[in-house]
């Protein structure tokens, strides 16, 4: 195939327009580099009438938000799934692992649940504390004046509270509770266990001119037009391009590869057009991948070259491994005080106004690690699903199960914003057996070999699940609320979900001091190619059980600040 | 006597022997289809989705006889009260006949509860259902919406029943009569400021200072965020 390439060159070429990505763009063209971004899927943004789901009824969606195409329904913002036709990867036996793309400007960013915690001391030194796995070669404290930093740049809002391991940062104020939040609040104390404001990057008051106010509609996942919460499109990249004029956009471009010299040193990035098919290569002193933990580790595998016979930054064979997500399971149950309720606006902020930090990292558990608690609950615009076996909560009081006409009705409203859940989000230890790789025969639609994934989970995830249900029926029985569901036994791994499904995959690239045990530096350089950077969750040495987001986010300003440094010094 | 019985009185009054030689039902002609009665040209699609609909909309699944069915079923299960219309009011036939192809799963539970529904009205009565009277479907009906009364004759018609139910509530509760009749008021942009004051009375709970502390002060939430330097806000 000819391969068209670009007579421009960039300083620096960026895959992906996700968190790591976007983030990058945003601090390159800010210190003066001309910069291009790769992004698999289309343009996207919510301010735009065309792409908008925000505020839309249920009734403006054939099937009423039902999820055909998008896994977590019409209205999630996010493009893509677990499943991409003419994306496929594969498993080897016994492997059960999802991974979940959005092909799409902003990537998973236009999805995810805000949540934004950063990690704290002991979550880059878990090594230190428990003996397993490794630590990170850098610490909180280095990583601190970051989170500060994107804190004040993007907004979360929170609550100070002092907790050793939960660090507290720059905060908008949070929300008040909900109604099911204020059961929670008082169930989970009377078991013993803390609660505290959320940590959502949405903005409950004023941050710059450039984007809106919380109006609390409840739909974050739908991405928002005033962009009063975060995405990498509407919070970094839009900004940037508009205050530097620097930075190329090229959309519906799925990267192939890295293209090294003879010497083995990057000079760009290969690409489909996914618009013709055709091959094209965009030229850089400099390659940025925020493709994905994942997409990343596939394209430097791919990046095969006689200096780099392996793949790109794989000298060490550790690219694809040490890949782990978060655990997660979880419960839902009838509150009966939220029967027959009174009827008001509840929508609040997109996600929850309160959880449960991991409170017992002095304890001596039969796992390591810890979790959180998520909460959700309250009176959710219907959509496709209300109704499905709602009247067969009757059985709980002995009360008639079916029926039509009034009754069906009654039994709709009796149970409105009656049930709430506790998801467990988890920390899981990273595992060298547990990788990724090229499957030696399938390829994608464009002909770029695909993943292969190898994953179990071990007694440490299982045994943690098991402790989280343990939590949530002590919960749910001091909050008198009636558990939805069997509790899961060993059979079932304890509800542990399969890996991927909470789509905080990271760890295929990670950072560390030993080039033969780490792929990139402790800037995110790989240490066989000192002009390639990594800046998406592939450098997390281990996933705490916050979600990776804020750390993403503080982990690339710090690497792109790098890379200006060194380019300045001419190191690269 | 209420609208709805009058309703029903008069649907009664109005099926005479003619509207059983020609095998239709009054008042229910073939649903319009979904995308006749709504707009969907522009809620947030690619351009894939937009094809892929497209593809669902000119498709068909239901015959004639089936859609009618449904049509019937529908509003035996939500017929209108007092303050809200009925199933057909709400397009729920529509609804469902776009969700079988859309959603092909939900296929054979319709092709094999329909074929068990006309199959038991002509054992019962010796008619398709549609063609029953309302006291007659009513019968059948009360044999086949509570679970807990199947026998093993009845049991696929509780499952289809079931299953029809379900897809029913969903499509009336998702049109704005159904946010009516349910009293949802969400969905619009506030200023949220916390459950109301007369709920947390109803409850018995109340926002504890110390924490009330925490949140937003909505009166200033136009004014920028600015912090000293240990993180405390400070506007």
């Amino acid at each position: 195939m000819e391969i068209i390439k670009s007579r421009k060159e960039y300083d620096a070429v960026i895959v992906g327009s996700g968190a790591g990505g976007g983030m990058s763009a945003k601090i390159l063209a800010e210190q003066g580099l001309n910069v291009a971004i790769i992004e698999a899927g289309p343009f996207f943004d919510p301010a735009q009438d065309q792409y908008r789901t925000q505020l839309r009824p249920p009734w403006e969606s054939p099937r009423r938000g039902y999820g055909s195409t998008r896994a977590f329904g019409d209205y999630d913002a996010a493009y893509g799934g677990w499943d991409i036709d003419g994306e496929p990867y594969t498993q080897a036996d016994g492997t059960n692992f999802g991974w979940f793309r959005s092909r799409m400007l902003g990537g998973r960013t236009n999805h995810w649940g805000r949540i934004s915690l950063r990690f704290g001391p002991l979550d880059f030194k878990r090594k230190d504390w428990d003996g397993l796995g490794d630590n990170w070669p850098i610490s909180y404290e280095d990583v601190k004046p970051y989170y500060d930093r994107v804190d004040k740049m993007i907004g979360v809002f929170g609550s100070k509270e002092g907790i050793f391991n939960e660090p507290d940062g720059f905060f908008l104020p949070p929300p008040k509770p909900r109604l099911h939040e204020l059961y929670y609040i008082k169930g989970a104390r009377k078991a013993g266990i803390p609660v505290i404001p959320s940590r959502l990057s949405i903005l409950t008051k004023r941050l710059n001119n450039d984007r809106g106010v919380c109006f609390y509609c409840n739909q974050c996942n739908r991405a928002c037009q005033i962009y009063a919460d975060f995405s990498a499109g509407t919070c970094l990249i839009f900004p940037a391009q508009k205050s530097t004029g620097r930075v190329d956009l090229y959309v519906n471009s799925m990267a192939k590869e890295v293209v090294t010299d003879g010497d083995g040193k990057a000079t760009g990035v290969s690409y489909i057009n996914k618009e013709d098919g055709s091959e094209q290569e965009i030229k850089g002193k400099v390659i940025v991948l925020g493709a994905s933990a994942c997409s990343t580790a596939r394209i430097l595998l791919n990046s095969k070259s006689s200096v780099h016979p392996d793949g790109l930054g794989n000298s060490s064979g550790m690219i694809g491994r040490y890949l782990h997500d978060s655990t997660g399971t979880g419960a839902a149950a009838l509150v009966p005080e939220l029967m027959d309720r009174t009827m008001y606006n509840e929508d609040g902020v997109g996600g929850l106004h309160v959880y449960t930090p991991w409170w017992l990292n002095e304890a001596k558990l039969d796992f390591p690690r810890g979790y959180h608690l998520e909460i959700w609950g309250g009176m959710g615009m219907p959509s496709y699903g209300i109704g499905f076996d709602t009247t067969n909560l009757n059985s709980h009081f002995n009360d008639t199960v079916g029926g039509y006409g009034d009754k069906l009705r009654k039994d709709v409203k009796r149970f409105f914003g009656s049930v709430m859940g506790i998801a467990m989000r988890g920390e899981s230890v990273p595992q060298y057996n547990n990788y990724c790789e090229l499957d030696p025969e399938v390829k994608d639609q464009w002909g770029i070999p695909v993943l292969k994934f190898n994953y179990q989970w071990t007694d440490y995830e299982r045994l943690q699940a098991k402790h989280a249900h343990d939590t949530i029926e002590s919960i749910f029985d001091a909050m008198g609320a009636i558990k939805l569901g069997n509790k899961p036994g060993a059979d079932s791994d304890y509800g542990l979900m399969n890996p991927g499904v909470i789509i905080h995959e990271v760890g295929t690239t990670r950072m560390g001091d030993d080039p033969a045990t780490s792929v990139t530096n402790k800037f995110n350089q790989l240490h066989d190619a000192e002009n390639v950077f990594v800046v998406d969750a592939g450098v997390f040495v281990s996933q705490a059980d916050k979600n990776p987001t804020w750390t993403i986010l503080a982990l690339s300003i710090r690497a792109s600040e790098y890379i200006v440094d060194q380019l300045k010094k001419q190191n690269i | 006597m209420d609208r709805r019985e009058s309703l029903k009185t008069m649907l009664i009054g109005a099926l005479g022997t003619g509207a059983l030689l020609n095998g239709c039902v009054p008042g229910k002609e073939n649903p319009k289809k979904l995308q006749d009665i709504y707009d969907f040209s522009s809620y947030g699609r690619t351009e894939e989705e937009k094809q892929r609909d497209a593809d669902v909309f000119a498709d068909n699944f239901f015959t004639d006889h089936q859609l009618e069915t449904v049509a019937v079923m529908c509003d035996l299960i939500l017929p209108a009260t007092d303050t809200a219309g009925s199933a057909s009011d709400a397009h729920v036939p529509a609804f469902i006949d776009f969700m079988v192809k859309d959603a092909p799963s939900w296929q054979d539970d319709f092709e094999i509860g329909l074929r068990w529904l006309d199959g038991y009205s002509k054992q019962k009565f010796g008619y398709d259902f549609v063609l029953l009277t309302h006291d007659q479907q009513m019968v059948i009906i009360e044999e086949i919406a509570y679970p807990d009364k199947a026998t093993e004759v009845t049991q696929p018609g509780v499952d289809f029943y079931r299953e029809i139910r379900n897809i029913t509530l969903t499509g009336y509760y998702t049109t704005q009569m159904g946010f009516d009749d349910l009293g949802y008021v969400g969905n619009r942009p506030n200023v949220w400021d916390g459950v109301p004051d007369e709920v947390l009375k109803e409850h018995g709970l109340e926002y504890e200072p110390e924490w009330l502390a925490k949140c937003v002060d909505q009166s200033k939430r136009e004014v920028t965020a600015e912090w000293d330097e240990d993180g405390n806000l400070i506007s």
